[in-house]
């Protein structure tokens, strides 16, 4: 299975601009580091080192401590998302259902063990609960809820996420 | 005040103190593991935990403050098994190799384990996956040996200012390391080391140079030279049970020469030479309008600091070598003419009190010969670990001299080693090479001390010096921030890597977090080199014989052309982040 795709970094004039914005405001805020690395985030969609550069720099804050931070939260993303963000539930109920074979088979569909895809389509993460559990196993392609899988149907749902 | 009992003895402390502190007031120690004092106090290993009648669950000693009334048990059944459980869980996931670890018989968790009489295999669970990062000439982190008390990060963060490591991911797969996992090396560390010097146990060492030393040693077409540095002769007595603050020079050159080295000089000479340099390149910056003020260059953490941080001010650091860097260049040109040695076949050797000098030894421009300046670098603790290995029983030996002619200094060299100390030894030359006299008065007093930035203001022949030393980055930060928004009136600005100067270096000998709670080290090193001032016979760098005599025969004038080929280099400024 191949390893992580590596992204180059494609960010905007106007993405950094968006961005020294939030950190000019955020500036001598305490506790400013959270919602400086949040919105970078709705900027960026994720947080590399380019990002966590300027952030360390503009909060006068080394860049061991933001990427600290960043990657002690799971609400941060090092690694850009695909077109399609598919999240699959291991949380217990999902597990035991079997959410671990439906996992396991899109890891085999999509050749990558987790993060994006070479032609930044997929992304694919392994999830706590979302909440669902009468559904269980349980994925998510963006905004749409898959329930009761079974890994045979996972081609088939993929194949709808072409473009 | 308040009023409370520790396992039923009556206590009055202030408020805020924590349990920790006001059961240490009555004669009893509570275990700690991750706090140090000044440095790190978080609660977080849990080694600490004490109870407190009504409390809902143990409390970490370290940081929970006392209250009126509380009731303390330091001792009880439960508060030992809560203790021993953590220390076995931490050793669960440690790589014991004990018995061959650097660390070993001075690690607080072997001291912990055996005091709980831990059953170091109880629990075996997973292991963190780790490799060595080797990426340094100067430091080995083993995160394999890591306990995740942070006593790194914090003074890292905080003494240091440069937080280059900080803990990385969470729960079980949390590690000590670099953003993005970078190599140390890829990072902007200052390689002063003071990271390993508060470490519990074995994850944080130097870079061992001893192989290299001992095969020079056995080589018998090598000559190879020791030059010790001020401050190891204030420390090393601690690795073999000396009251710290004990000055054993004589028993260091013994030993050096029992481990063979060819000759035994000093770097307190280049440190004579250091200061002929510096404090002409001091008078000419302010007579000429040079650039001011002008930063000291002894300390290679610094001098890294400045190149990543404060690039900008590149042109006010001295352009004067470090007496490490002067002593090899030294040895090599003038010693090895003088001598009728090729210098190919010398090998030279610095023990330093430092981890930054063996990165500072692969800096560019540093070969006067056309060979590099040093060869090898030895910390203080390294030196230790040889006189042990050879059997050396350092107690008992006598005391040695050094060898002629580059084991002669003066007080001024001498105390090199503590803040302030370069700052002294340069007024003191400075001071009479201005004003064509011959002063009594050698003290200034106002620049010494442990103090992190002291500020002193003296009349010389009519010209106004105000200088200021500091000492640890945090300090050296604030300053340099003045330098660069041209709000510093200074002249000449001293600066050292590490607290209270080299005494206090990160190739030291490890005090345990218990010494360091107890024991005003930084003063109590420092003083060891006051007093070899004191007794000095020549007590200002000039008037060093065989410093003259260098320069008559060999270098010319301070600051002449030749003194400027092998006495002096250059500086870069570095990117903080490779991408």
């Amino acid at each position: 299975m191949a390893n992580q795709t590596k992204v180059p970094f494609t960010g905007t004039k106007a993405q950094e601009e968006k961005l020294l914005k939030v950190l000019k405001g955020l500036k001598n805020v305490e506790g400013a580091l959270m919602p400086a690395l949040q919105q970078a985030q709705d900027i960026y969609g994720y947080l590399p080192i380019e990002v966590q550069e300027i952030i360390a720099d503009k909060l006068d804050l080394s860049l061991a401590e933001v990427y600290g931070v960043a990657t002690f939260y799971s609400q941060f993303t090092l690694t850009p998302k695909g077109k399609y963000k598919i999240g699959v539930c291991l949380g217990t109920a999902c597990y035991v259902k079997g959410s671990g074979e439906v996992f396991e088979e899109l890891q085999k569909q999509l050749g990558i063990e987790s993060g994006i895809t070479s032609d930044l389509l997929y992304s694919l993460d392994a999830t706590r609960c979302i909440g669902c559990c009468g559904l269980a196993p349980v994925m998510t392609i963006n905004d749409d809820v898959y329930g009761k899988l079974t890994k045979d149907q996972i081609a088939g749902i993929l194949a709808k996420y072409k473009e | 005040m308040i009023n409370l009992k520790i396992n039923n003895i009556p206590v009055s402390v202030e408020e805020g103190t924590t349990i920790l502190q006001a059961a240490k007031k009555i004669g009893i120690r509570i275990p700690t593991l991750c706090y140090m004092k000044e440095i790190n106090a978080i609660g977080a290993c849990r080694v600490c935990v004490v109870e407190v009648k009504g409390a809902r669950s143990l409390v970490a000693a370290c940081v929970y403050p006392v209250n009126e009334g509380m009731e303390v048990f330091t001792d009880t059944p439960k508060v030992r098994e809560s203790r021993k459980t953590t220390i076995e869980l931490i050793l669960s996931d440690h790589n014991k190799s004990c018995l061959s670890c650097d660390r070993n018989t001075h690690c607080e968790l072997q001291d912990l384990a055996y005091e709980y009489g831990c059953n170091a295999v109880k629990y075996e669970g997973e292991h963190h996956e780790c490799e060595k990062d080797f990426s340094t000439p100067y430091l080995v982190r083993d995160n394999s040996k890591c306990v995740l008390c942070r006593r790194c990060i914090a003074v890292c963060r905080k003494i240091q200012e440069v937080g280059v490591i900080g803990p990385i991911k969470r729960g079980f797969k949390t590690i000590v390391g670099c953003a993005f996992e970078s190599e140390l090396n890829d990072s902007p560390c200052v390689a002063c080391g003071q990271c390993i010097n508060v470490c519990p146990t074995g994850a944080l060492h130097e870079r061992e140079e001893i192989d290299e030393v001992r095969a020079a040693i056995a080589d018998p077409e090598k000559i190879v030279i020791a030059g010790p540095a001020p401050s190891v002769r204030a420390g090393l007595g601690e690795e073999f049970g000396y009251p710290m603050g004990t000055n054993v020079e004589g028993k260091m050159v013994t030993a050096l020469r029992m481990l063979g080295f060819d000759k035994i000089f000093d770097v307190n000479f280049t440190a004579d030479l250091t200061i002929m340099e510096e404090a002409h390149e001091l008078i000419e910056r302010v007579k000429n309008g040079g650039a001011l003020p002008m930063f000291t260059s002894c300390s290679p953490g610094w001098v890294r600091y400045l190149e990543y941080y404060y690039p900008e001010l590149i042109p006010n650091v001295s352009s004067c070598k470090s007496p490490q860097q002067m002593f090899g260049a030294i040895c090599k040109t003038y010693y090895a003419e003088k001598m009728g040695i090729d210098p190919s076949k010398i090998f030279v050797v610095s023990i330093m009190p430092c981890t930054a000098k063996k990165f500072e030894k692969t800096r560019g421009n540093q070969n006067a010969s056309g060979y590099p300046d040093i060869d090898a670098v030895l910390t203080t603790r390294e030196l230790a670990k040889m006189i042990k290995q050879n059997g050396i029983l350092f107690n008992e030996i006598p005391e040695g001299e050094m060898d002629q002619p580059l084991g002669v200094y003066t007080g001024a060299g001498v105390i090199f080693g503590a803040t302030g100390g370069v700052m002294e030894a340069a007024l003191r030359t400075a001071a009479e090479t201005i004003t064509g006299q011959t002063l009594d008065n050698v003290e200034y007093k106002k620049v010494r001390g442990t103090k992190g930035i002291k500020e002193a203001t003296y009349e010389v022949g009519g010209l106004k010096l105000k200088v200021a030393v500091a000492s640890g980055i945090a300090n050296a930060k604030k300053v340099c921030e003045k330098v660069a928004s041209g709000k510093s009136d200074h002249t000449f600005i001293e600066i050292m890597c590490c607290p209270g100067g080299c005494v206090n270096g990160g190739g030291q000998p490890i005090m345990s977090s218990v010494v360091r709670e107890n024991v005003d080290y930084k003063a109590l090193r420092a003083s060891a080199l006051y007093k070899a001032d004191k007794k000095a016979e020549y007590r200002k760098s000039h008037d060093n014989p065989v410093i003259k005599e260098l320069y008559e025969n060999y270098l010319g004038e301070p600051g002449s052309h030749k003194a400027h080929e092998i006495l002096h280099t250059t500086y870069v400024a570095r990117e903080r982040y490779k991408k």
